[in-house]
């Protein structure tokens, strides 16, 4: 069944499309003042003191470490897309601060993981995952895993 | 007379100061119905208190909200039709949690400016059950809609993430949060106008679901229908109409963030980065209470109490830190010494803040100042602070819209 679903993108343009190691977010970067923005700004530089530079697609650092950490213990309203026929799954929230780019971005942590395995600084990295499947669709995302877990 | 009496009577012409003649609420709760009538509950409330007719109002300021409604509708005219037309000027203003008080701002500038002598400022909800949820469709260019549609991250999301942080920077304690809410419903149970009115055991919190962990339920404030109105005048129409010595507003701060903004933050995603620009010295938050002392010339050792947006437990003993009522990670500390509670040193949350009220979102701010109001008078009954001589309110709306006012007798 799976094979029959695309393959879409939740948003399109802020993760590459590839799987396994080669997978990155995907930001844009200011030509004339370096700021990296994520999610991605492809008309303006947002910082006040740049005289406005083009801004250029770049991948965002594999990884991070933990700024912090929660988890949703109850169903998520809409647009959050769950099936209210199965018993709702905490869902783990992982701030990440990344070093290279100097920004926390926010992901949910990859399947298995839980809050109690998680603390603050521990370094993650970014890994696909699928957010939600409908009868056509498979929606990918990207997750936080601890470094050294396995897939 | 003080330094600060002394300065708002001495500054005449060059005084910022606006007199607050009457607050006024519909009492918070789920009520199941309008918001419309809570509102002119409100209105009325705040006219009998100020001793004004409806007729002698220049001005209605309406704060507006969207996820009660649509700010067409949740609006300054919706009120000025309840309360019969008159033809008073309208504004309406949206800055989500931060409505309330840019409201006050705008009824501010309009007295000062010399348009109206007299403004009606009024915020009421009817809020929905449950968690927030973002404006429907199908939206990807909103972080709102986003970070429900990519993340499930609701409010309580983000209020976790800070209590998870103060836990690793600052050795805060879940313990610590729930002694929040056991000052919090202490101050609330003397509140009429509170929706939950009964004092709070930190077991009780302890036993309480986990929301977003670390957060249990009695850590997160409710939504509440509710609704809260001042009268607004300037200080020449308040001496005329026979206050010699009302509660003044000194400093409304409506501040945006500077960039990078480098604290997470609702609805956000991400921060800013801070490759290429160094981020401001202080917070946000830090900054919007910054603004307004500045603005009023005092200092965090001026206050007598203070109002805090206390969205979650862990986040009032941010705001400690962010009003400069302590230093940076020793929010608990403070709280632990009872400074903050009722009685000590700078109570916080006399109200019995959103842990007793719940969050009436348009209506919150307003309902801050009217707080302040009766604790300047000295009409605060059971919750009455000795002495007090200045209040500030501190609150945060959504998207980067600063919250806080200073008010002084």
């Amino acid at each position: 069944m799976t094979d029959a679903r695309t393959r879409t993108p939740v948003v399109a343009g802020w993760f590459t499309d590839t799987q396994g190691q080669d997978f990155r977010l995907l930001g844009t970067r200011c030509t004339a003042c370096a700021s990296v923005f994520f999610p991605r700004e492809d008309a303006f530089c947002r910082n006040p003191g740049c005289v406005g530079g083009k801004l250029a697609e770049v991948p965002l650092s594999k990884r991070g470490r933990v700024w912090s950490y929660t988890d949703g213990r109850y169903r998520p309203p809409s647009p959050y897309v769950s099936d209210p026929h199965v018993e709702w799954q905490p869902s783990v929230l992982v701030a990440v601060e990344l070093a290279a780019e100097r920004m926390v971005v926010l992901g949910q942590a990859a399947p298995g993981v839980s809050a109690a395995d998680l603390a603050v600084g521990m370094e993650v990295e970014v890994v696909p995952g699928v957010l939600n499947e409908d009868a056509d669709t498979t929606w990918t995302t990207w997750h936080w895993r601890p470094v050294g877990v396995a897939a | 007379m003080d330094d600060l009496a002394l300065a708002a009577r001495g500054g005449g012409g060059m005084s910022g100061d606006i007199a607050i003649l009457g607050a006024g609420m519909h009492p918070w709760g789920k009520w199941g119905r309008s918001f419309v009538e809570y509102g002119t509950t409100a209105a009325r409330a705040a006219l009998a208190d100020a001793g004004i007719d409806w007729t002698q109002v220049e001005s209605v300021v309406g704060a507006d909200t969207v996820r009660g409604g649509y700010p067409g509708h949740v609006a300054g005219a919706t009120f000025a039709k309840a309360l019969g037309w008159q033809g008073a000027r309208v504004t309406s203003v949206y800055a989500a949690c931060a409505s309330g008080s840019q409201a006050i701002g705008a009824a501010r500038a309009q007295i000062l400016a010399g348009l109206a002598d007299v403004v009606l400022v009024v915020g009421a909800d009817a809020a929905p059950k449950g968690f927030f949820a973002p404006a429907g469709g199908e939206r990807p260019d909103d972080p709102d809609w986003l970070r429900f549609r990519v993340l499930g991250a609701t409010n309580p999301a983000y209020f976790g993430l800070y209590a998870r942080r103060r836990m690793a920077l600052h050795g805060d304690t879940v313990d610590d949060f729930a002694q929040v809410k056991v000052k919090n419903a202490a101050a609330g149970a003397l509140n009429a106008n509170a929706r939950y009115r009964k004092t709070v055991s930190a077991e009780e919190v302890a036993a309480s679901a986990v929301v977003a962990d670390p957060l249990r339920l009695l850590d997160i404030c409710a939504t509440s229908d509710g609704a809260a109105a001042l009268v607004l005048t300037s200080m020449d129409f308040a001496r005329r109409h026979g206050a010699a010595d009302p509660v003044r507003i000194r400093a409304v701060s409506t501040v945006t963030p500077t960039y990078p903004r480098a604290v997470l933050d609702l609805p956000d995603i991400a921060t800013d980065s801070a490759v290429s620009v160094e981020p401001p010295p202080h917070s946000f938050r830090a900054s919007i209470a910054r603004a307004a002392y500045e603005e009023a010339g005092i200092g965090p050792e001026d206050v007598s109490l203070a109002e805090v947006y206390d969205l979650s437990t862990a986040l009032e003993l941010e705001w400690y830190e962010d009003l400069g009522l302590c230093g940076t990670g020793e929010g608990a500390k403070l709280l632990r010494d009872g400074a903050t509670a009722l009685g000590g040193r700078i109570p916080v949350n006399t109200s019995g803040g959103l842990a007793s009220f719940g969050e009436a979102v348009p209506a919150q701010a307003i309902a801050q100042v009217c707080e302040l109001t009766w604790q300047l008078r000295g009409a605060a009954g059971d919750r009455q602070v000795t002495g007090a001589r200045v209040g500030i309110t501190a609150n945060q709306g959504l998207f980067g819209h600063g919250s806080s006012v200073i008010a002084v007798r």
